[in-house]
């Protein structure tokens, strides 16, 4: 890590670790005495800045790195966040399956705060979400950035500090809720100073994302990049818009939101459904519209539809927003502008799927025999089928019986396992045995299984929250003879005990599932170590052709 | 010319930057923008009232413990649900709220309007252990509320910052907010005198938890709770009438 | 600015925006001498070349 550093490039990390902690100081300093828990946050960033100095300073004095390596590309930020991103899932999905089960048996805890339910799902929503999900998209938008525009990334440093920095975010975040730090802004729960953190990570990340563009050798950007600078830079908009907020005190982790009632409400579900859109959606198509057809080995079936669909998604997501608030105290033609632009979303949104689907058209031998490739296409799938479930659902009539039930959870689980986890698995399969110059994935074995656990998870999961969802609505609304309602909301909540079970059932499955994927990757690595030990001197893996590198030397 | 345009705005990689924030952000100006304008968004309510610090620090409670993810605070235009849960919500009601706690999922019923309809032993109880006054219940426990003392030391900071954000606190609400968090929940020590005059005669001034020498957590989210729905009549415009 | 005054700008101008957008969109898709581009883009990602620089070999010219 540190011995690819050049010595001005350590000295500038060593000035930087040292800024983050004087940062990390500055929060202590204030609320030193209190019982504010941003006292224990700036003591954190003070310990992550003191630890990565040491590894800094551990390989100070290790040889420079040898100009060689500017012909090839960057690929170490790449492996660590694949690692990184790993761990989360496993994180993330580990306290999912808790909650989960909480629901079902709600004593299944110890009495202490941060063990409580309503603690811990923030850290499952942040942990796959920006965990798993945003760590895959670092790792994987450093790759195709170099691959696709035959560059390699602008700088050496600064790869690191985003996908650190970002980190940094993720643990203040998490460790955050289960001390009782948070906005309570769904999947914008980190308070002020984290968010003033992930803007500056955030800015540093497009950064290289556009330097590195302009030094592409390719005339065109090629569109998975389109997707991934679209994430990066409406998740910046949206994430500074919705954060806008007064502390209490520079000492005191509180702060309160610039807007209030119906303001915020829109500003928050803008903020909500596009973090959907250009966090969950567009980073992850700019991932399907590079791995699936790299290996399928067939280029995408409509190079055009994907920049129609690009537009169209990046234009009419954002008025979609307020079809969380159907029949609410938000103005009514807001509520229709919402709404139908939901159903025209479709449109772009299918055109991804049955684009990606349509590449597949002719190797399907490959999909029925590569694990992997089916990732990819159930993604495409399920992308298909939860983009047409929320547009139906943006319907304010579907909108009366299935807001506030469990359907809506069902609907985001199917996207967010069916399509977003399972396209992630895939190209991670695809990438790990690229990135540690491995043929394949340790176990194909593993893989299948991995396959079978995401898949039959997914179903039990959805099957089981659109059955309790729609019961849990029509419950609520149902008139006896005499025009009373019929059930109690305890009455429903009981109908849900064995839906309940069933979803944790399911979700355990898709957690054990990235268990093995973890297992596998570790292998795979391990064996990828081991065979460089026994074969140091044979320098290039069979798989590559080492021709063009004389073109770098101008540089 | 249009096919000059995108490639000279794909060729340089900031126009394409440039281009993708104009297209992105169009939707969201139009829809936000004109509701920071409108009269309509908000309707008047001359008669609501801004927490009082108590209530507040049982705000800031209920967002801690992550309430707002099970519990929402909307109730909509809809028969059965003004049937179960009173008179829909009104914009102007949560216009204090920075932020909103609408909610997006009722595992639990919706909170709009509880204040007033459980004692204050039943939350108490019900907070302890929800199964011993709702054996079916899947709401978790919330025993340390009891034991935790609440925080006392910033509650100042807290009324400016709200201030800052638009909420109308007085100076004078401002400078008294320690000794109005300690009255609200100990009705017979002199720091209680001075909740009615500034915060209104409805005001619930009592020991929350039942113990009125120590201020707990569970005082504050008992107050917080006893006044969602209350803080303004303008939903009950019968109720309002008939108290003019 | 009120709110009638931005309710009519939205409704007018912001469908000519939308239509505006769509047929630059389509314009520029469907401009004959860009599918040569879209033709090279979309078979570059398939080469085995894995170094920085522009190709050399497996890439059609077209």
């Amino acid at each position: 890590m540190v011995a690819a550093l050049t010595l001005v490039e350590r000295q500038f990390a060593l000035v930087i670790l040292f800024a983050i902690t004087l940062c990390g100081l500055a929060l202590v300093v204030p609320s030193a005495g209190t019982e504010d828990p941003i006292c224990f946050h700036g003591l954190l960033i003070m310990a992550a800045g003191i630890a990565l100095s040491f590894v800094v300073i551990n390989g100070y004095f290790e040889p420079e790195p040898s100009p060689e390596r500017l012909t090839e590309y960057f690929d170490d930020p790449t492996k660590i966040g694949i690692i990184l991103a790993i761990a989360w899932a496993v994180v993330g999905m580990f306290v999912g399956v808790w909650v989960a089960a909480l629901l079902a048996w709600p004593d299944l805890t110890i009495d202490a705060a941060w063990a409580s339910f309503g603690r811990l799902r923030p850290v499952h929503t942040s942990g796959v979400i920006f965990g798993f999900g945003g760590n895959a998209l670092i790792a994987t938008s450093f790759h195709v950035l170099q691959r696709t525009s035959r560059a390699r990334l602008c700088d050496q440093l600064s790869p690191w500090f985003v996908l650190l920095g970002y980190n940094l975010f993720c643990v203040i975040a998490a460790s955050g809720y289960l001390i009782g730090v948070t906005q309570s802004k769904e999947y914008a729960e980190p308070e002020w100073y984290a968010d003033i953190w992930l803007v500056v990570v955030w800015v540093v990340y497009f950064l290289i994302y556009i330097r590195t563009l302009q030094r592409r050798q390719e005339p065109h950007i090629y569109v998975a990049n389109w997707y991934y600078m679209a994430f990066i830079l409406v998740v910046a908009v949206l994430h500074i818009v919705n954060n806008l907020a007064v502390p209490v005190s520079l000492g005191s982790a509180k702060s309160y939101s610039l807007f209030s009632g119906v303001q915020d409400a829109m500003t928050q579900w803008w903020y909500g459904h596009n973090a959907v859109a250009f966090f969950l959606t567009s980073g992850f198509l700019g991932m399907m519209y590079y791995y699936m057809p790299k290996r399928a080995g067939r280029p995408i079936f409509s190079y055009r539809l994907s920049i129609i669909s690009f537009w169209g998604i990046t234009f009419m997501y954002m008025w979609a927003g307020s079809h969380h608030l159907h029949y609410t105290a938000l103005p009514q033609w807001v509520q229709t502008l919402g709404m139908t632009f939901s159903l025209m979303l479709l449109v772009p949104s299918w055109a991804s799927a049955g684009n990606a689907l349509a590449t597949l058209n002719g190797a399907w031998h490959k999909v029925r025999d590569d694990a992997t490739l089916r990732f990819m296409m159930v993604a495409a799938v399920f992308y298909g089928l939860s983009t047409f479930e929320g547009s139906f659902m943006a319907i304010r009539a579907v909108n009366s019986l299935s807001h506030y039930t469990d359907w809506t959870i069902g609907h985001v689980h199917a996207g967010a396992l069916g399509w977003v986890a399972m396209i992630t698995f895939g190209s991670l399969y695809a990438l790990v045995p690229w990135m540690w110059k491995r043929d394949r994935m340790y176990s194909a074995a593993a893989v299948e299984v991995h396959f079978w656990l995401a898949l039959s998870g997914t179903v039990i999961y959805v099957i089981a929250m659109w059955n309790s969802g729609i019961i849990q609505g029509l419950m609520w609304r149902t008139y006896n003879d005499s025009g009373t309602l019929a059930y109690s909301f305890i009455d429903s909540v009981v109908a849900m005990h064995p839906y309940y079970i069933a979803r944790a059932f399911g979700g355990l499955m898709f957690l054990l599932g990235a268990l093995v994927c973890a297992w596998n990757v570790w292998m795979t690595i391990r064996s990828a170590r081991a065979h460089r030990e026994v074969a140091r001197d044979t320098a290039d893996s069979p798989i590559l052709v080492p021709s063009g590198a004389t073109v770098m030397a101008k540089e | 010319m249009a096919e000059f345009f995108h490639r000279k705005v794909e060729r340089t990689a900031i126009g394409f930057v440039l281009a993708i924030v104009a297209v992105s952000s169009i939707g969201g100006l139009i829809e936000i923008a004109p509701l920071f304008t409108i009269k309509e968004t908000v309707e008047a309510a001359p008669d609501m009232r801004v927490y009082t610090p108590l209530e507040l620090a049982g705000r800031n409670i209920y967002i801690r413990e992550g309430c707002y993810a099970c519990h929402s605070q909307m109730i909509r235009t809809l028969r059965d649900e003004v049937e179960r849960y009173g008179p829909y919500s009104l914009a102007v009601e949560s216009k204090y709220d920075h932020p909103m706690l609408w909610g997006s999922k009722r595992t639990g019923p919706d909170l709009a309007r509880v204040g007033g309809k459980y004692s204050d032993v039943w939350h108490v109880a019900h907070l302890i252990n929800p199964r011993d006054v709702v054996p079916e219940s899947v709401m978790p426990k919330y025993a340390w509320l009891q034991r935790n003392r609440l925080r006392t030391d910033d509650i100042g900071l807290h009324l400016s910052a709200q201030r800052a954000v638009g909420v109308p606190y007085t100076d004078e609400m401002v400078a008294n907010a320690g000794r109005d968090l300690r009255g609200q929940a100990s009705p017979d020590s002199d720091d209680a005198t001075g909740v009615r005059t500034r915060y209104g005669d409805a005001t619930n001034v009592r020991a929350f938890d039942g113990d009125p020498q120590i201020l707990t957590e569970m005082d504050a989210l008992v107050a917080y709770l006893q006044v969602l729905g209350r803080l303004t009549e303008a939903a009950h415009p019968t109720r309002a009438a008939a108290a003019k | 600015m009120d709110h009638d005054t931005f309710v009519a700008f939205a409704k007018s101008w912001g469908l000519f925006y939308l239509m505006a957008m769509a047929i630059g969109v389509l314009l520029y898709v469907f401009w004959p001498s860009n599918r040569r581009r879209f033709d090279r883009a979309k078979n570059s990602i398939l080469d085995g070349e894995d170094r920085p620089g522009s190709k050399g070999n497996g890439n059609r010219e077209a």
